[in-house]
């Protein structure tokens, strides 16, 4: 595998660890203990796989733009096709390996955070599946943007709780989940959406995203034969879709390019900080309070990141860009109009840093993330554009 | 699956110093207390919460606190329930930082000792060295950073060691039995027993596992052991007392401070637990 396990103590390099209440570090100790148990028990890989086929659709398509390509100038566009999955995006991948594995670890109920919602509805989903109980917290300011996931919630049976303080976004609905885990971890899994969080979150939930790479990897190898693209990009928020397709390049010549909102650039803007159980870049103010993320997505309004991208930004294996609310809205038209595919404000994210830095990128291969769908930014894309 | 990373702990520079032998000025005065029969009663008052805190603070030493808890509010209070939630809040929106507390603490004068109650993220922000200092400096003997478990508390602690601050540490219900001897070695100044699986916050009726955590770390340290967490009526103070040297008690006075009771008021609900504990 392209990327290593982390330190014992959970970090990459000096990021990571396991900055949790007393009361969780006993659940997360358990949680390592079963996920490393799991991963290596093939019975388990084979049930997941099955679901991850049968269930979820994959493997997910690589989609070669031509279009696109010429409206960009002759970059060589490919897409991975995360979009196409069973719920819309890539998020299913991590939940229901989670979910798997709170079931054999004896738990009963679920708990999750999210931002845009793709990744509560995944779980959702995912609990509805294996008839497990499903409550997701999502900030008071994202229920209103993403009306649409919140029903589609509590169509699978979830209970959706507003987090009303702070920022009332993804970053409020952290911690709201964290202080239910805080009380119900006896019977509960807290199914954490991205790779963030404590040990092991950021490691297992990378783990179980490398199938996008993975698939990816190959899927490139045939169509270029047997080469890489020259960039590998993805939207980061907490940056699990591009983990995930990271880890299938990291071992290759390919540049790694995470992309950032401008409201949200925790590699970009930040400086090292713990919140949410890890120490990683973090937006903060002159004494170390956590600032409030701006970002059209609500899927990357997250002042954070996980620690994973922290250290591939300080050694210098992948770079992190940024881009504007007004960039992105143009790269989610550029899609939908060129290749009749609408993307979800995260990827469009990194549609819209290649399509600002085309010229440099002419004649080379990029291979992106799209990680989901755009149905759920329909309506605040019609509010925008009118 | 890769193999297992080769660096140790140590290697990571995350080994965890041994305590110092000696009881800084939290502990002694505890035990002190404790030694003249007393339960130990220790309120938490939310620092840059009104103008007025600093009075609060005043009053509630004054009504038979043995040492007071002074939150430093952060942005993302995740082991703190609505009431401390608020408090926090409305403090950052007045303008507190840890600064501005500091200052207003070194001219505080309470008679009893302080500790500061915050969470990593200021200190680590600061450096731990400037965090300790700053802490010795305005006359807190002693800090509690709930999201800093024993596995995590090296960095920080030896500099709060090296600056005469007393670090606190949680020790929770989940915990296994050979857990427990390593998180109450490591502590200073008191073990904060965390009475119940939650975040902080009034309850109707006392957890019985405040009782339970209080009897399993009474085994194995003779360090004070304080319980906190859900510890909201003089007659549930009473009861978890009939196990733990004593109790800290936070929503239940924030709530009241929320309510607008004033200094006045604060002193008044801690003088009734005091005299409840008394009393039993």
């Amino acid at each position: 595998m392209a990327l290593p396990e982390p330190s014992p103590s959970g970090r990459f390099g000096e990021f990571g660890g396991r900055y949790v209440p007393e009361t969780l570090v006993p659940a997360c100790l358990d949680l390592e203990a079963a996920f490393r148990e799991a991963w290596a028990d093939t019975a388990f890989r084979t049930q997941l796989d099955d679901l991850l086929r049968d269930y979820a659709g994959r493997p997910s398509p690589l989609t070669e733009c031509h279009r696109l390509s010429e409206e960009l100038g002759g970059v060589r566009m490919l897409l991975k096709r995360e979009d196409l999955n069973h719920t819309g995006s890539h998020k299913i991948n991590n939940v229901l390996g989670q979910a798997l594995l709170a079931q054999r670890m004896g738990k009963t109920r679920l708990v999750a955070e999210t931002g845009a919602g793709q990744h509560g509805v995944a779980t959702a989903t995912a609990a509805a599946l294996l008839g497990m109980e499903c409550m997701v917290y999502m900030g008071e300011v994202d229920m209103a943007r993403q009306a649409l996931n919140v029903f589609r919630m509590r169509l699978l049976g979830a209970e959706v709780v507003p987090a009303l303080s702070g920022s009332r976004t993804l970053k409020d609905a952290v911690n709201e989940a964290m202080r239910d885990w805080v009380a119900t971890v006896e019977n509960t899994h807290y199914c954490l959406g991205s790779v963030m969080g404590p040990h092991p979150y950021p490691w297992m939930v990378r783990e179980f995203h490398t199938v996008i790479g993975t698939e990816a990897r190959a899927q490139c190898a045939q169509l270029l034969d047997g080469g890489v693209p020259d960039v590998v990009t993805a939207c980061v928020g907490g940056g699990s879709n591009a983990i995930g397709i990271f880890s299938g390049f990291a071992d290759t010549e390919a540049e790694l390019v995470g992309v950032e909102p401008a409201g949200g650039a925790a590699v970009g803007r930040g400086v090292p900080g713990v919140v949410h159980g890890m120490k990683s870049y973090l937006m903060q103010d002159e004494f170390g309070q956590v600032q409030e993320a701006q970002s059209i997505s609500a899927g990357l309004d997250y002042p954070g990141v996980g620690p994973e991208h922290s250290h591939l930004s300080a050694i210098g294996r992948a770079r992190y860009e940024q881009v504007t609310d007004d960039e992105v809205i143009a790269a989610f038209q550029l899609l939908s109009r060129t290749e009749g595919i609408i993307p979800a404000l995260e990827p469009a994210h990194a549609l819209a840093w290649v399509s600002r830095d085309r010229e440099a990128l002419a004649g080379r291969t990029v291979l992106l993330n799209l990680s989901g769908r755009g149905d759920k930014d329909v309506g605040q894309m019609m509010e925008i554009l009118g | 699956m890769t193999a297992p990373s080769s660096i140790t702990a140590a290697e990571e520079g995350l080994t965890v110093p041994d305590a110092p032998a000696e009881p800084g000025t939290l502990e002694t005065a505890l035990r002190a207390g404790r030694d003249a029969g007393r339960k130990l009663l220790v309120p938490y008052v939310t620092g840059g919460y009104g103008t007025d805190w600093a009075e609060v603070v005043r009053a509630v030493a004054d009504a038979g606190a043995d040492a007071i808890e002074i939150g430093v509010p952060f942005s993302d209070p995740v082991m703190d329930g609505p009431v401390i939630q608020a408090a926090s809040e409305e403090a950052l929106r007045a303008g507190a930082t840890p600064v501005t507390i500091l200052e207003e603490l070194r001219g505080i004068d309470a008679g009893v000792p302080l500790a500061v109650m915050t969470y990593y993220n200021l200190a680590f922000h600061m450096g731990h060295e400037r965090f300790a200092d700053s802490l010795a400096e305005a006359g807190v003997a002693g800090a509690i950073l709930p999201d800093l478990p024993l596995e995590e508390v090296g960095p920080w602690a030896t500099a709060a060691d090296a600056a005469g601050v007393e670090t606190v540490l949680l020790a929770a219900p989940t915990a296994p039995d050979e857990r427990l001897p390593r998180v109450v070695a490591r502590a200073r100044g008191f073990v904060y027993a965390v009475g119940l699986l939650g975040v902080t916050g009034e309850r109707d009726a006392l957890a019985a596992s405040s009782l339970v955590i209080a009897r399993r770390l009474k085994a194995v340290t003779d360090k004070p052991v304080l319980v906190g967490v859900g510890v909201s009526t003089p007659e549930q103070a009473v009861e978890v007392c009939s196990v733990a040297d004593g109790v800290v008690i936070g929503s239940a006075l924030m709530r009241r401070v929320l309510e607008g009771v004033g200094p006045t008021g604060a002193g008044a609900f801690v003088a009734e637990v005091r005299a409840a504990l008394d009393a039993s």
